[in-house]
């Protein structure tokens, strides 16, 4: 379990390192927190030309709240998230889905970036991403461009970022108060990733609901997005027999795999419970219940 | 641990002394075999099979022998041309090397090693060397193994059975026939291991002057491992030499089966000329370490409708992988004494299959067979209950051994030494509020949850005899007149005095965590009236220096029961020559003296006392002071050893171990009808374990066996697919419970003390690894018997049980 060969450099700026992954033309990994990219090194699953590492580039860790988005840069650790006061009274949902992200050592390392620019389907961050309809920020020799979550995630472990980009920055916009929230997922240990996640958010306009956001963690290839269910909660409000329905289509929507953890049919199984769950506690959170 | 005074009353056994081991562990200054120092030490990588199967056609290993840093490269033709195939413990003709060498039998078998100047540098030449495989078809079911049309692994053997045995005890056929009630089930146990928190380590150094070879590795014997890795290596015994470094990181039986890479090793060692180290890496270790077997089994069980069991039948097929490695298959002939469990039915059949299949080897982990054992066991005193509507507690209590009938001999040769089941059964009871959980059941059922109360009981075997694993051989065989028997449970200490008086105790094996160095000073503080704090206890183990048998060693829960008796007695022994000494000084027979606080005194109060330091003083500076006869020096070697422990007889039956323990366990889960997931309510253990040395210790013990049985019972299994690959070859795959799964334990002991031992101990290092997985599956399958969901096949997951709840719903509906 030791790496094949690379170059390293320790670029601490923005500029440096897309010219050091500019050399390589695409044979350089970019390392942040290390948490899903060291494995895959050691296993030799990965054998990058070089590591770019990024972790010297203060510049890319903040958070800051603008004009009701909250910008995070993306070297921003995940433990710095789960302990934000701004974080936790503007974008409580994403306190809630970090605090669910493996565990504290992880989160000490692991970065807001490196989190969705791996991908990982079952992970919180991408689930979150797209549940708030944020963005991401990535900067090439050509300047930057500025993705949404569906124009982000491609697929398992994989996204539009190119070669020769860094994803610098996460824009988050920050939900009207009253909303409701909430993250909840099964998984077999604490810390596990997800056999399945929910990440709800539900903005209200008196006592109608004015949007719904499901989304899916570990149920396809990329967080799924269950606009179908979103439609019945939009349209019939926010009762348990329109939960109750929301869950349901959820659960024919998703389309999970089977792997030794879990059969597709009870990932498909858990989105409906799980939709539930969520849906349920994001509406008691509505105008700032518990 | 200094600041607890004890007078002549007080005892140090007995008390939750902290561990002196522990500050040095915490601190990080503990010394692991891969921090010992070395010079010129150079590190190996092995090269595995990514075939579950595969004639290997040739090995070209030129461009690694040309790459950076490469001193050697070791393949399967040194390693049938330079050593011979480890004994295996069956009759069939399996030839197993250190490297393969025909064919590969597993995914993970080490195919090739190199040896360079780091690991790095020997990882990227490993990444050289071809190797033309010819895949080959792969079995990895056990039964599945035994069919006519299946791969065979070992053609010498011609099938996949290693080792097949009948083995009826009292009249079976009778009680079957006699039998008002018939249960009948088969159950699977899964492979699982206990992947302690330090992997296996070698270091081997060749000196050709003296022929020596040194072999550091964190090893739990000498055990069977030096004559195996010698007699492999075709070496004298005197000139293999085993030292173990000061701590090691953990075993549960898997260090037991380290030894084929020390042989491989010491290969690459000889052939290079340097000294080669290797650790082996997690990923090697869940690929290609041990495990327990996985086992399919078929039982039967005869009762009288009060819940008497009149007679068992065992069928098992148990899976050992690719090899039989030593000391398998003790997964099968292990518990072979304990096979009837706590209960006193005399009729048993049990037909063991040992078959061979393309997944990785097994061996002991902690509970050896046990787990398997009582899973079975008490799954049938379940349904036994069920059948009959009884509850499940009465069934139990109604076929306990009783307690005036100890020592007690069981229809296969085990001797129990002490217990009583019923007062450790009825205060786990008691402490669970039995009655209170079944009426709380009762209103959870009457609201829809599923609410589940187990219970397990077990013999707990503990120092095995070196003997039971010869029944895998038929009485026929052993009756050969050029058939070597085999029995034996020893162990040695001694304990010495230094001139100031202070004392040192040096064992004839070493722990892996289990706290031995505190435990000895305990037992040697009390025993020469001292305080622990002058005792400097030396455990690592030396097989050039210390006095050792074939069967020593830290495995079997060994150390508790027979470490402990020879500590005692090389204490006694010690303690009678102060006497003499003291006696003669004063020209007074020895009878006069007594030996009080540390100081040898008249019997009479009258009279100078002679304290341990006076004495030490005067026998180290001044020997002619000695009696006539009397050796100089103060030290004193005792070795201990069960004189129960027999060679199989020719009806098979074998005290297989020397010390057997008792555990009772209630169990109370909720399952969450939507998830499957599992809650533990309630978790209540008793153990009698004899005497308890350190209750702190003895607590710890019992957390780490339940948790180890929890993972086989809820998450752990190394899973394998068809064509045999490992699909849980990472610990994001691998799932072990951590602390956040740990359930709150609660622990009550019993004492009988064992008539056998010194101090009355027992063992207590395996403990609830035996009875976890049991209980865990009966508090399941009755948290869903209003589904009628019954938990035969573990570990109980999510999936697997959400399946079966829907299928029993679907059935409903």
């Amino acid at each position: 379990m030791k790496p094949a060969p690379f170059e390293y450099h320790v670029p601490t700026t923005v500029e440096e390192a897309l010219a050091h992954l500019r050399h390589y033309g695409g044979e350089a990994k970019v390392l942040a927190g290390g948490q899903s990219l060291m494995p895959l090194l050691n296993f030799r699953l990965s054998r990058p030309a070089a590591l770019v590492d990024i972790n010297r580039i203060g510049a890319l860790s903040y958070i800051e709240e603008e004009n009701g988005t909250l910008r995070l840069g993306a070297l921003t650790r995940q433990r710095a998230i789960e302990r934000s006061d701004v974080v936790r009274s503007r974008l409580p949902l994403l306190t809630e889905a970090t605090a669910l992200v493996g565990h504290l050592p992880i989160r000490t390392r692991g970065t807001i970036g490196g989190s969705l620019a791996h991908a990982d389907p079952s992970a919180e961050y991408p689930a979150v991403l797209t549940a708030l309809e944020g963005q991401v920020v990535a900067r090439g020799a050509g300047g930057e461009r500025i993705l949404r979550p569906e124009e982000f995630f491609r697929t398992y472990l994989t996204t539009t970022l190119g070669p020769d980009e860094i994803l610098t920055e996460v824009r988050l916009p920050i939900p009207p108060p009253g909303s409701g929230w909430a993250f909840e997922e099964f998984s077999r240990r604490h810390g596990d990733f997800a056999l399945v996640g929910i990440a709800v958010l539900l903005l209200v306009e008196g006592t109608r609901c004015a949007k719904a956001r499901l989304v899916a963690a570990g149920a396809g290839p990329v967080p799924a997005r269950l606009r179908g269910a979103e439609e019945i909660l939009e349209r019939d409000g926010l009762t348990e027999q329109s939960f109750e329905a929301a869950a349901a289509r959820a659960a024919e929507l998703v389309e999970p795999d089977s792997d030794i953890h879990a059969s597709a049919a009870f990932r498909r199984h858990l989105t409906r419970v799980f939709t539930l769950r969520a849906l349920r506690k994001a509406a008691r959170r509505i105008h700032g219940g518990h | 641990m200094g600041t607890v005074v004890v007078g002549t009353s007080g005892r140090w056994v007995g008390r939750p002394l902290k561990r002196v081991e522990d500050p040095r562990l915490l601190t990080g200054t503990g010394t692991f075999v891969d921090d010992l120092p070395f010079q010129n030490v150079h590190h190996a990588g092995i090269l595995r099979s990514p075939h579950a199967h595969a004639r290997i056609l040739g090995i070209d290993a030129s461009a690694a022998l040309k790459a950076l840093g490469v001193v050697g490269v070791i393949t399967g033709a040194d390693a049938e041309a330079l050593t011979r195939p480890f004994s295996v413990g069956v009759s069939a003709p399996i030839k197993y090397y250190c490297l393969a060498v025909d064919k590969a039998r597993f995914v993970g078998e080490p195919v090739a090693l190199v040896v360079a100047r780091n690991r790095y540098l020997a990882e990227d030449a490993l990444d050289l060397i071809r190797v033309q495989y010819e895949p080959l078809p792969a079995v990895v079911d056990p039964e599945r193994a035994l069919e006519p049309d299946a791969p065979v692994l070992h053609e010498a053997v011609g099938s996949n059975l290693a080792c097949h045995r009948r083995l009826v005890y009292g009249d079976p056929e009778r009680a079957f026939k006699e039998a008002e009630v018939v249960i009948r089930e088969r159950f699977r146990f899964p492979k699982f291991g206990s992947t302690p928190i330090e992997t296996y380590g070698v270091v081997a150094r060749h000196d050709p002057v003296s022929g020596v070879l040194t072999v550091w590795s964190n090893f739990m014997g000498p055990f069977i491992m030096h004559p195996l890795v010698a007699r492999a290596l075709g070496l004298p015994e005197n000139r293999l030499r085993f030292i173990i470094p000061p701590d090691i990181g953990g075993s549960f039986g898997i260090k037991t089966s380290i030894f084929p890479y020390i042989a491989l090793i010491c290969l690459a060692a000889m052939k290079t000329g340097v000294p080669v180290k290797w650790i082996e890496d997690r990923r090697e270790h869940l690929l290609a370490s041990s495990s327990g077997t996985d086992r399919v089994t078929y039982r039967e069980l005869a009762a009288r409708k009060d819940g008497t069991i009149l007679g068992m039948r065992y069928r098992w097929y148990d899976n050992v992988g690719g090899y039989v490695r030593s000391p398998e298959p003790g997964c099968t002939f292990r518990p072979i004494g304990n096979w009837v469990g706590p209960y006193r039915f005399q009729d048993l059949d049990v037909e063991a299959s040992v078959v061979m299949t393309n997944k990785s080897l097994t061996g002991p982990n902690r509970g050896y067979a046990c787990g398997h054992l009582y899973f079975e066991t008490e799954r049938m005193m379940d349904l036994l209950a069920e059948r009959l509507g009884l509850d499940p507690a009465e069934v139990r209590r109604r076929n306990f051994i009783p307690p005036h009938e100890f020592p007690y001999r069981t229809p296969t040769g085990g001797l129990y030494d002490s217990g009583d089941y019923p007062a450790a059964f009825e205060k786990a009871l008691t402490l669970a509020r039995y009655d209170e959980l079944r009426r709380e059941q009762a209103r959870a059922r009457a609201e829809g949850r599923l609410f589940g109360i187990g219970l397990a009981v077990a013999v707990d075997p503990s120092v095995s005899n070196m003997g039971y694993d010869t029944v895998a051989l038929d009485p026929q065989f052993r009756s050969k007149p050029e058939y070597l028997p085999k029995s034996g449970a020893t162990e040695s200490a001694t304990v010495k005095v230094d001139p100031l008086g202070k004392v040192i105790a040096i064992l004839g094996t070493a722990p892996q965590g289990q706290g031995h160095q505190t435990i000895v000073a305990q037992i040697v503080a009390d025993e020469l009236g001292i305080s622990p704090d002058d005792v400097t206890v030396v455990d690592e183990m030396d097989t050039f220096t210390r006095i050792w048998g074939i069967s020593s060693g830290t495995y079997s829960s060994r150390f508790g029961s027979v470490g402990s008796s020879a500590v005692a007695l090389a204490a006694r022994k010690l303690k009678a020559r102060l006497i003499a000494y003291a006696a003669h000084l004063m020209d007074l027979p020895a009878e006069t003296f007594v030996f009080r606080d540390g100081q040898v005194s008249p019997a009479s109060g009258k009279g100078p006392s002679y304290s341990i330091k006076d004495l030490a003083g005067r026998a180290h500076w001044h020997t002619e002071s000695l009696p006539e006869g009397m050796e100089p020096g103060l030290q004193a070697t005792a070795v201990f050893g069960f004189p129960q422990a027999n060679a199989p007889d020719l009806q098979d039956r074998v005290n297989s171990s020397n010390t057997y323990g008792f555990i009772a366990e209630v169990m109370a889960v909720e399952v969450d009808p939507d998830t499957a997931a599992i809650r533990i309510l309630r978790y209540v253990t008793v153990h009698d374990a004899g005497t308890i040395i350190n209750p702190m210790i003895a607590e710890g013990q019992i957390y780490g066996g339940a948790l180890h049985g929890l993972g086989g019972a809820l998450y752990e299994e190394l899973m394998y697919d068809e064509e045999g690959q490992l699909l849980t070859g990472t610990f994001m795959d691998y799932l072990v419970p951590t602390a956040s799964e740990a359930p709150t334990i609660e622990i009550a002991h019993v004492v009988s003390p064992s008539p056998f031992t010194t101090l009355g101990a027992k063992g207590l290092g395996e403990s609830s690894s035996m009875t976890v997985p049991a209980v865990v599956a009966n508090a399941v399958s009755d948290a869903l018997a209003p589904l009628g969901v019954r938990i035969n096949e573990l570990p109980v997951t999510p999936t697997r049980l959400w399946a079966l709840m829907e299928n029993a719903r679907g059935a409903k509906r």
